[in-house]
Order: structure tokens, then sequence, then C-alpha cells
């Protein structure tokens, strides 16, 4: 997995600095990552290191300071994106952040008709597939507010996926799930990876991280302390001292996950 | 702008507010009773009172101070029971600001949430001293923006006992403007006296709401 | 209290009060008509970037708060002829001033309304492609409506209730018919005043108190 013509990357990230309005150190100083296309990339890294600013970096949702972001070969960073760009790259946030006012269907259909002007029926038949899919298309006609956390994290991600994007962001989806649910939001995830789906993931599940990543990027101290294409070498033997203390600190926690994922 | 005419009538502006302070200040007093007694017999769930209370509070809320004051002032009579105007604004300010202060007790009592008076209750306290020492404190804490803004619209309620003949600062404003043509002088001090009434309770009202804000987070 | 019972059977004396409430609510309601467009203009204005437009607006917010709304009917009905010469009646001077206040009110409620919806709601539009304006219309606008129309319903009860005052500046609403009625009647029914109020007292209640039960379910129904 060493060298791969220039091509296959889809999307790409540039010496990416970030820096907040009225603070001197920037969250993220100089940040390079490459996302081949199908590839899985995990970012991770201790709570506070820019993880999920990255993420809104790529997306747009953040202005950056320096560099850039690169999606096929076109620089998407620095002008306002458009909303054909946006509809590329698909977006989970941590917080679900379903339409409350919505139901289910009118939620995961809303983008493509309103955005993309697109055909009813044929919306409609691609939410049929997809809600099918993650095992909630009986729940289709009810309110955000009926459903748990699980399924209205998997429904965020048919929401995201309605718009055809070519590249998939997950900003630690899991994080605000009781247990029990994380096991069917990241099956979903996983099940998206197996069909080829290129994807950004930042999560704190060490044993799906190992179960699912091409690549392994760990942040710390706003900069890329390593970044792995052998994530099975990466997790059993961490080059760096820093990426064995934030392994370190998972110790405990390793083999449980393992069993699940 | 006529300058003599202001320094002459100022002083009448000053015992016209003091009309509409007094009557104000007892027709808060008595809704702060009222209240009190209303929320703590929907509190209880006090048997037939507490049907009572909730009409009461119905009649008050649902109908304007100008229609209760005229059937005070007017209807009243008719019943052999003569008020006077002052007694009429009073009791009228105290029948619409019950149940307006009720509804802000009732918010703060239930602010506080059952897990407290359970807690007392493993403590050992028996119910009075759960009510003084937990639910009490902070029920009122909680429900003092909202009292605070109910005196505000008490004493703008107030503006209407001129419709009774009681000589406050609307019923000057007027009678100035009918007998000297003076308006903008008139309503300049007509608004200026407001001001000072109410800007130093809304002012006090937004520091409550703010310190009630930051002890939520 | 036989000849009294009479005073609101007698003649058309009842549906001349029904004629005056009509006019109490008609005064309600084109105030509330207006007041909403406005209401929300002013409240998309006070979520503005600019300082000075939000200023502006919560000067004016604030005045229209802190004024009782009787010295606003005075301020409109004595002060416009004083100052432009045009004498406003008391219908005119009544909606001029209850739209005034609703616009306020409104905006306030739409400002609200507005800030409370939660920043990641914009992430998520933004994300899935909705331009600006689609994210106003298609997710913003329709969860703030939900919010404000409790409180938009409480405001138009409000509203009724307070037309009692456009009598005090001459306008011949439902209390100054029922005034007139007891001065017609003073000597043929002395205790008219106790019907007559009393009549006035529930005819307020009962389009109040619809009004403040939808209040209360869409409440119940916003807050699911």
């Amino acid at each position: 997995m060493s060298e791969t013509p220039d091509n296959d990357i889809i999307l790409s990230v540039k010496d990416l600095v970030k820096r907040y309005k009225g603070s001197e150190q920037p969250v993220l100083n100089g940040v390079s990552v490459d996302v081949r296309r199908g590839e899985t990339v995990v970012v991770l890294g201790p709570s506070g290191c820019g993880k999920s600013t990255l993420l809104r970096c790529i997306v747009g949702l953040e202005d950056i300071q320096g560099g850039e972001v690169v999606l096929n070969g076109k620089v998407i960073s620095g002008s306002a994106r458009t909303s054909a760009l946006r509809q590329r790259i698909g977006m989970v946030f941590q917080s679900y952040d379903l339409f409350p006012n919505k139901t289910v269907l009118g939620n995961v259909t809303l983008a493509p008709l309103v955005v993309q002007g697109r055909e009813k029926e044929e919306v409609n038949a691609q939410a049929e597939q997809l809600l099918q899919r993650v095992g909630l298309w009986d729940k289709r006609d009810v309110y955000p507010s009926t459903l748990s956390g699980g399924q209205k994290q998997r429904i965020a991600i048919v929401r995201a996926l309605m718009t055809n994007p070519e590249v998939m962001l997950f900003d630690e989806v899991t994080a605000a799930l009781d247990p029990e649910m994380v096991h069917e939001v990241l099956q979903v995830i996983l099940e998206l990876s197996d069909q080829g789906m290129t994807m950004v993931i930042v999560t704190h599940e060490m044993g799906f991280a190992r179960a699912i990543a091409d690549q392994v990027v760990l942040l710390d101290g706003g900069g890329v302390v390593e970044c792995s294409h052998d994530p099975e070498s990466f997790f059993e033997m961490p080059s760096t001292q820093r990426a064995k203390d934030f392994l370190g600190t998972f110790e405990f926690r390793r083999e449980k996950r393992a069993e699940c994922t | 702008m006529d300058w003599s005419f202001i320094q002459k009538f100022a002083p009448y502006y000053v015992l016209a507010a003091q009309v509409t302070v007094s009557i104000s200040f007892w027709g808060i007093v008595l809704s702060l009773v009222i209240g009190l007694v209303c929320s703590m017999i929907t509190e209880l769930k006090v048997p037939v009172a507490r049907q009572i209370v909730a009409a009461y509070i119905e009649l008050s809320r649902g109908t304007p101070l100008l229609v209760q004051l005229f059937f005070l002032y007017f209807g009243f009579p008719k019943l052999g029971i003569t008020l006077s105007a002052e007694t009429c604004a009073i009791v009228g300010l105290a029948f619409l600001g019950g149940s307006y202060m009720s509804e802000a007790f009732r918010g703060g009592i239930e602010a506080v949430g059952p897990t407290q008076t359970e807690s007392c209750r493993v403590l050992g306290m028996t119910w009075g001293q759960t009510m003084r020492h937990v639910v009490i404190p902070q029920a009122l804490s909680t429900a003092l923006p909202g009292v605070v803004a109910n005196v505000i619209f008490l004493v703008k309620e107030s503006s209407v006992v001129s419709g009774i003949a009681l000589a406050d600062l609307m019923y000057l404003t007027k009678d100035l403007i009918g007998l000297y043509y003076n308006t903008t002088e008139s309503l300049l001090m007509l608004v200026v006296a407001y001001t000072l009434i109410l800007l130093p309770i809304s002012i006090v009202g937004t520091i409550l709401e703010r310190r009630f804000d930051y002890a939520r987070r | 209290m036989q000849g009294a019972s009479n005073i609101l059977l007698e003649g058309n004396n009842l549906s001349r009060l029904f004629a005056g409430l009509g006019v109490s609510i008609q005064i309600a309601l084109v105030s509330v008509l207006l007041s909403i467009p406005l209401g929300i203009l002013v409240g998309v204005f006070m979520t503005s970037r600019s300082r000075v437009v939000r200023f502006i607006l919560r000067f004016y917010l604030d005045f229209i708060r802190i004024m009782p709304q009787l010295v606003l009917l005075y301020i409109v009905f004595f002060g416009t002829a004083a100052w432009f010469g045009v004498s406003f009646d008391g219908y005119t001077s009544s909606i001029v001033v209850f739209t005034l206040w609703g616009a306020a009110e409104m905006g306030d409620l739409v400002r609200g309304a507005l800030e409370s919806i939660p920043r990641m709601q914009y992430d998520s539009a933004y994300v899935l492609g909705f331009d600006r304006r689609q994210t106003f219309t298609c997710i913003i606008l329709p969860q703030a409506v939900r919010r404000l129309l409790p409180p938009a319903v409480n405001l138009i009860t409000r509203m009724v209730k307070t037309t009692s005052l456009c009598m005090l500046i001459g306008v011949v609403e439902l209390i100054r018919v029922g005034a007139q009625i007891i001065d017609l009647n003073r000597f043929a029914h002395p205790d008219g005043a106790l019907w007559i109020y009393g009549a006035i007292f529930f005819m307020y209640f009962f389009v109040c108190f619809p009004l403040s039960l939808l209040s209360r379910y869409l409440e119940k129904r916003a807050s699911k």
C-alpha cells in the first residue's frame, strides 16, 4: 500500500492551518492528509486535538488561515462553497441534528427535493432503499423525537447519503449514544465501507477504528503525529512514543471493543 | 416647548404619580398575597378550593382590567356595595394581579424537581421543614423574574384607573391637554413620569433575570 | 331585579352590544394581521449583525414595552393632531398603536424563536447543500413558527383585552356602547350598570378563554 498514482486521491488536505478568532495558538498547524477513492481514513487523537475542527474545515463550516482542501484535483477551500460542491461531501455530526419538524422520510428527502430539485418518485425510491438498508423504513412517518439515539443517528447517515456524496465525514457519531446503540450505528458505517464509500471518520471507538481503517491518522498538538496505511501494525506497534501513550489510555477498553466490532 | 408650562405643572405630575404609585403598590401587595394563597391551594390540590382558584384565574386573565373596574365601580353599588374609586382601583388591580402572581409562583414551585422533596424525605425532614428550607427558597428565586415582570405589568395596567375618575397621571394629562392644549409638554411629562417609575423596576428585573439564567446553567 | 334583567333583552340592546364587541375584535384583528408581517421583519432585523440596527430596534421595543398602552394611545391620539396637524380619529389611532405594539412584541418573539434554533441545524443544512434562503425558509422558519405560535396567540388575547382602552380615546367599541345603553336607560333601569358591565365582562371572557385554551394546546404540542 505504498505507491499509488495521484489521480486515485479524491480528497486532499494540504498544510491546513486553522486558528480560532482571539486565540494565538492554532488548533491545526499544517495538517496534511490524503484520502484515496474507496478508502476509510480514521482520525484519532486526544480530546481537543482538532479532529472535529479538521472535518469542519474540510466541509467548509470553518474558514481556514492557511493551506488548502482539494477535491478531485480542484481547490475547494478559500472561496465560498457553492451548494453543488457541498453536496459532494456528506457529513454526520455527533448530535444527529435531524430536523425536528419533519418526519423521518421528510428529513431524508428534503435536501434531494429542495436543493437538488430531483423528482419526488425517484427520491422516495432511493429513500426507501436506504432506509430499508438501515432497518428503519417502517419508521418513515414518525417524528425524530420519538426515536432512540441510535435510530436518529442511522437516519442522519441516510440523510447525508441521499445527496449521493463522493466522500462521507463522520464526526464522533457514536459519542452521544448509549453503549448498546453504538453497535447498530457502527454496523451501518462498516457496510458503507464494504460498498466502497470513501470516508473520513473521527472516533473514540478503538476496536471499531481498528476493524475499519485503511489509513490511521493520529492528531495531537495541532499536527499529524503519526500516519499509517497499515492499521494493524499501528495498533500493535506504533512507531512514535506519543502514539504509544495515546493508545495506552485505551488499554483496558481495547479487548472488550474488539469483540463487539 | 413651553418650559414655563412644564415648570408650573410638574408639581401636579408629582402628585398624580403618587396616586399611580400608591394604587399600584397596594394592588401589588394584595396580588402577592392572593397569588401565594392561590398557588398553595393549587399545589396542595385542596379539593373544591382548587377548582374555584382555577376558575378565578381564567376569569381574571380573560377579562380587561377596565371592565373589572367598571363592574366594581358602577355595577357593585346596585348590589348595595359601594366602594370608593381608590378601593375599586386597588381591589381591581389585586383581582387582576392575583392570577398573574399565582402563575409565577406556581412556575417557581414546579421548577423545584421532585427529587428535591424526595431527598428531604430521605434525610428525615418534615413537610414544613422541606418547604421552608428547601422548596420555597428555590421556588422564590425561580419565580422572582416573573414576579418583577408582573409588577411592571400591574403598574402599567394601573393607568386605566383614570377611567373611574381617579386623578392619576393619565387623568391629569388628559385634563391638561383639554384645558390648555399644551399637548407636547403634557405628553412629555407623562412619558417621563412613567419612565422614572418603571425604568428602575425594569432594570432590577433584567439583573434578576441574568442572575437566574446564570444559576440555571 | 325584575326590570333590570330586561335591559339586556330590551329593544336591540343585546345586538348593539354584540356590534360593539365586533368593533373591538375588528381593531384587534386588523392590528394582528398588520403586526405579523411587520413583526417577522422586525424580528429578522433584530438578529442583524449591525449594531446600529439592533440598538434602534432594542430602543423601539423597550420604549413600547415600558409605556402603558394607554400612554401610547394618548401620544398618537393627541400627539398627531398637535405635531402633524393630521388628526387621527380614535379608531385609526388605536390600530396604529396596536400595530406598533404588536410588531414590537411579535418581533421580539420572532427573534427569540430564531435564536432558539440550535446552531447545528444551520450546520446540518449547510453540509446538505442548502443555500441561505433555502435554509431559512425550509428549515429555520418552520421550526421558529412552531415555537412562535403559542406566545403569538397569547399576544392576540392581550390585544383583544387591551381594546377596552380604546373607549378612553372615544372609540365606540363594546364598553362605550355599554355605557351609552346604561345612560339611555338611567331611569327605566337604574341598576343597568350591573347587568351591562356583567355582560361585557363575560363577553370578553368568552372571546379570550378559547384563545387561551388554544395557546395552551399549541404549547403542549410544540414541546413534544
